[in-house]
């Protein structure tokens, strides 16, 4: 049974370390969560890249958030990844997809040019 | 939607950008029936724009016209034979006792019911999302309930670490499926 002693434990080892306030990451994932994005699919999309951040040790350095419409309905699920003042856009996500950006984007620094927008406009 | 518990997420999104501080999704079911309230402490609607919110042509974002969540919900419940209520009390009018309720009433045995699917899923999303915001999530059966209680995790956690943390998330999907699977079942 889970338990608040647990939980507790959770609190000590935070302590000790410093917790990332908003704004201070160096990348930041955002994937759109208005209802034409829920209902494409983006809460698995949303829960993999929060998996995959915390299984690679990345929560300090990666933010993952949500937004609302992004105003692109039919390209849902929509991920935005931010880093500096460039920003990708990546279409049609889903949990694959998220682990590959994970992989190749977040943790190599290649953007994957071919789940982009301007790949899915042409 | 695919699921009932995508329609309560994007629901208590609403709720969260209505400015709410308290949140409760509750649920309650029967052998026969299934009812979804969500309640916040947000800023409310006037009684005007309550009557014309599940038209889908309401909505008072700029970015489209269309509001499409509460319309959304009243389809999948009247769809079953059920129905959707929406009650609101506005913050300017109400400045003690603001809110809104929405409330959708489901029959489960009808073939057009949508499986409330993966609402442990919904849960995490919505502390992820807003992790100074608090959840009261309770799902009742004949026999037992569910329930997460974010106010709780938050005194315990104290003030230093957020709702969002990944330990503390992977903690509520742990509690909340332990709570479905039943409390009495062998150690794996
Ligand atoms: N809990 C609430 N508190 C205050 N206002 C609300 C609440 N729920 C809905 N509203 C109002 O009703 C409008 C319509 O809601 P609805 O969920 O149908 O669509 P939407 O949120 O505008 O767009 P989307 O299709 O992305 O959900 C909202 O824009 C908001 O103004
Ligand atoms: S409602 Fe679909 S992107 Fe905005
Ligand atoms: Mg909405």
């Amino acid at each position: 049974m889970k338990s608040l002693e647990e939980l507790k434990k959770i609190r000590e080892k935070m302590q000790n370390k410093v917790i990332l306030r908003e704004g201070s990451a160096e990348k930041r994932i955002v994937v759109g969560m208005a209802t034409c994005g829920i209902a494409a699919g983006a809460r698995p999309v949303l829960n993999t890249f929060v998996e995959e951040i915390a299984k690679r040790n990345l929560t300090g350095t990666v933010e993952v958030g949500q937004t609302g419409c992004i105003g692109m309905c039919r390209f849902e699920p929509i991920v935005e990844v931010f880093e500096g003042d460039k920003r990708v856009t990546y279409v049609y996500v889903n949990p694959d997809k998220a682990k590959e950006i994970v992989e190749k984007h977040i943790v190599g620094g290649e953007p994957i040019v071919e789940y982009t927008i301007g790949a899915a406009e042409k | 939607m695919k699921e009932l518990s995508l329609n309560i997420l994007d629901i208590a999104q609403n709720s969260i950008h209505a400015d709410a501080t308290l949140v409760q999704i509750l649920l309650d079911e029967t052998d026969e029936s299934l009812t979804l309230s969500i309640v916040d402490d947000g800023k409310g609607m006037s009684e005007e724009f309550v009557s014309r919110v599940t038209d889908p042509f309401s909505t008072t974002r700029t970015t489209r016209k269309v509001g499409m969540g509460l319309p959304l919900l009243k389809l999948a419940a009247e769809q079953t034979g059920g129905s959707l209520a929406i009650e609101s009390r506005e913050r300017t009018l109400y400045p003690e006792d603001h809110g809104t309720k929405v409330t959708a009433f489901f029959y489960k045995n009808h073939l057009d019911f949508t499986p409330l699917g993966d609402v442990v899923s919904t849960v995490v999303s919505l502390v992820q999302g807003s992790p100074d915001v608090d959840f009261l999530f309770r799902h009742t059966f004949p026999d037992h309930t569910v329930e997460l209680d974010t106010r709780e995790i938050r005194e315990v956690l104290g003030e230093e670490v957020p709702l969002s943390s990944p330990d503390v998330l992977v903690w509520i999907r742990e509690t909340l499926t332990e709570q479905y699977e039943g409390t009495d079942e062998e150690d794996e």
